[in-house]
């Protein structure tokens, strides 16, 4: 029989995916890739509850439907940012963050 | 049957029966601004008036929603500040074409706040802060065709998603290492182990995201200049009040095991954001820019009053946001009413102001004076008691910064005063024909801000249905 692979190497995986998340939004441009990037961070939060679940705590299933209602709430974030994003190209003709910055300081 | 589900949740099903109406009008046939907006105003009045009925206390759905005297109380705060917002912005809304929208977005946005604050549960909380942030991000765009609008909605969105899968890693933290979501159960299960203490902190981050404390406001005072006024005046008023009620609720009876640990972080956060929104507020033109710096500021002394940790620290801190209230949104008033009919949003726009408005200089004046904290003004009474309380935990050094930071908000909000009564303008703002509603408005805030601080049977109201740690 396989050895179960421990709980530290799912969380490494999910800590860098968040990290990968977290230097995406901060180095990308393209207001896209940044919500791409943060949809990253999201999934990295899934990855933590459902693994939490399953090595810890597998009698109740919190951590499964906070993941659940986390995929659900990403969807509505995103179709809220992209309509935003959407109405931006029309007024910038661009979706580079660094052409909206009329306002500073 | 059993109605203690109707009673419990009244505030909420009153709120959601009222969007369902707004979308059915929607649904419906043409109707005229005017008649919408009366409608709305009148239900508004009533939404706020029956939440004063039928104190409860109880829990539904296994402990994910509470109710008791206080979270009433804060959701009646709220009715009433986003009733003032909605009269104020009369003279906007009546000429926009997408006024059931506005209210929609506005109203959805107050019924996700109205379930965090009541939250015993962090998916709950979790669910309400998102419920609450999602739609107002999509209002901050409300301006379709401004430049700046669109702008302010895109930092708006992209900062708050951010904050929120900061915040979600906090929670699933918190999960892996006390196995549970409920408020109740965590508390017994808290250590302050590193890694729930790194938990806590990433939980903290998100919730000063929202409430824009230093380190973490550079989103505020973008978001707050391009959003139309009675946007920025809900974000700077109603979400801020929502988020700091959920706050101290959560630290004073979720979070009590790590208390040494957040207090410390409570001081950080105040003495910067006290600091750095003072400086950024003295060198601003642009009147919504300038507010969200004051407002950045104040929220530095509500943090002081929170870190008491005591009775008295969470009845200041909802006596002072009551103060908050009226005086911010008297000045948003006036900004609100001057932005809708001239379209003039400067404070070197209102040299002279006094010669052409005398009504509306006196409001602005007295508003400004409560912010900053003059002695017959609430604003005054408002701050004491939040410094006494941060003063009985014996930290002096930290009052008597936040009192030397008091001069410094003197200076910015005198030098408004002025520009107002005092300075020379060969254009000033023409003479303007303010709308009954938002007049109303203006009166209501004004004589809040001067009763509330005079009539100490409102703080001691507050101070008996408070709790401590």
């Amino acid at each position: 029989m396989m050895q179960e692979i421990p709980l530290t190497h799912i969380l490494f995986v999910s800590t860098a995916l968040f990290f990968i998340g977290m230097y995406g939004l901060f180095t990308r441009r393209n207001l896209i890739t940044m919500l791409m990037s943060i949809e990253l961070m999201l999934n990295s939060v899934n990855i933590n509850f459902v693994a939490f679940n399953k090595y810890l705590f597998p009698d109740n299933l919190d951590g499964l439907f906070f993941t659940l209602f986390i995929i659900t709430i990403a969807a509505a974030e995103a179709a809220v940012a992209i309509a935003i994003i959407i109405n931006l190209y029309r007024s910038h003709q661009s979706i580079d963050v660094e052409d909206a910055t009329e306002m500073k300081y | 049957m059993n109605y203690t589900i109707l009673l419990h949740l009244r505030q909420e099903l009153l709120l959601a029966a009222l969007i369902f109406l707004l979308l059915f009008i929607k649904l419906g046939k043409d109707r005229s601004n005017e008649s919408i907006l009366n409608f709305i105003n009148l239900a508004l009045l009533v939404n706020l008036v029956a939440g004063f009925c039928c104190h409860e206390t109880g829990e539904l759905f296994n402990g994910m929603f509470n109710t008791n005297t206080i979270i009433v109380f804060e959701k009646n705060l709220l009715n009433l500040a986003v009733l003032l917002i909605s009269m104020q912005s009369y003279a906007w809304l009546k000429t926009n074409n997408n006024v059931i929208e506005f209210y929609l977005l506005t109203l959805t946005s107050l019924l996700g706040m109205f379930f965090m604050i009541s939250s015993g549960n962090l998916l709950m909380f979790y669910l309400g802060l998102e419920m609450s942030t999602i739609p107002l991000a999509a209002a901050a765009n409300f301006d379709l065709t401004k430049r700046k609008s669109s702008e302010a909605a895109m930092k708006l969105i992209l900062s708050s998603a951010f904050s929120s899968a900061i915040l979600l890693l906090g929670i699933s933290f918190l999960y892996g290492t006390t196995g549970t979501l409920s408020f109740s159960i965590i508390t017994a299960h808290l250590n302050g182990n590193p890694l729930q203490l790194f938990a806590f902190i990433l939980l903290v981050t998100g919730f000063a995201f929202k409430i824009s404390a230093v380190p973490f406001h550079l989103w505020t005072a973008d978001v707050y200049e391009g959003s139309p006024v009675a946007v920025t005046s809900f974000l700077s008023v109603i979400s801020k009040a929502a988020v700091l009620f959920t706050l101290v609720n959560i630290l004073y009876k979720v979070f009590t095991p790590l208390a040494s640990s957040w207090y410390l972080i409570l001081m950080v956060l105040t003495a910067a954001t006290i600091l750095i929104g003072n400086l950024f507020a003295l060198r601003q033109d642009n009147f919504k820019r300038f507010l969200a710096f004051s407002s950045i500021a104040q929220v530095g002394f509500i943090l002081i009053g929170i870190s008491s940790s005591s009775q008295a620290g969470m009845a200041s801190l909802i006596y002072f946001v009551l103060i908050y209230i009226f005086s911010n949104l008297a000045a948003f008033g006036v900004v609100s009413v001057v932005s809708a009919l001239t379209g003039k949003e400067n404070i070197s726009d209102f040299k002279g102001f006094y010669k052409t408005n005398p009504m509306l200089s006196w409001v602005l004046t007295i508003a400004l004076f409560s912010l900053a904290g003059v002695p017959p003004t609430a604003g005054f009474f408002g701050k004491l008691f939040l410094l006494m309380a941060g003063a009985a935990k014996g930290n002096y050094g930290i009052i008597i910064f936040a009192a030397l930071n008091m001069v410094i908000s003197f200076y910015y909000y005198l030098s408004v005063v002025k520009a107002i009564f005092m300075d020379e303008n060969s254009t000033p703002i023409e003479k303007m024909t303010v709308p009954v509603v938002s007049k109303i408005a203006m009166y209501i805030c004004v004589v809040g801000v001067i009763v509330t601080g005079l009539v100490s049977m409102v703080y001691d109201y507050i101070h008996s249905i408070s709790f401590g740690l």
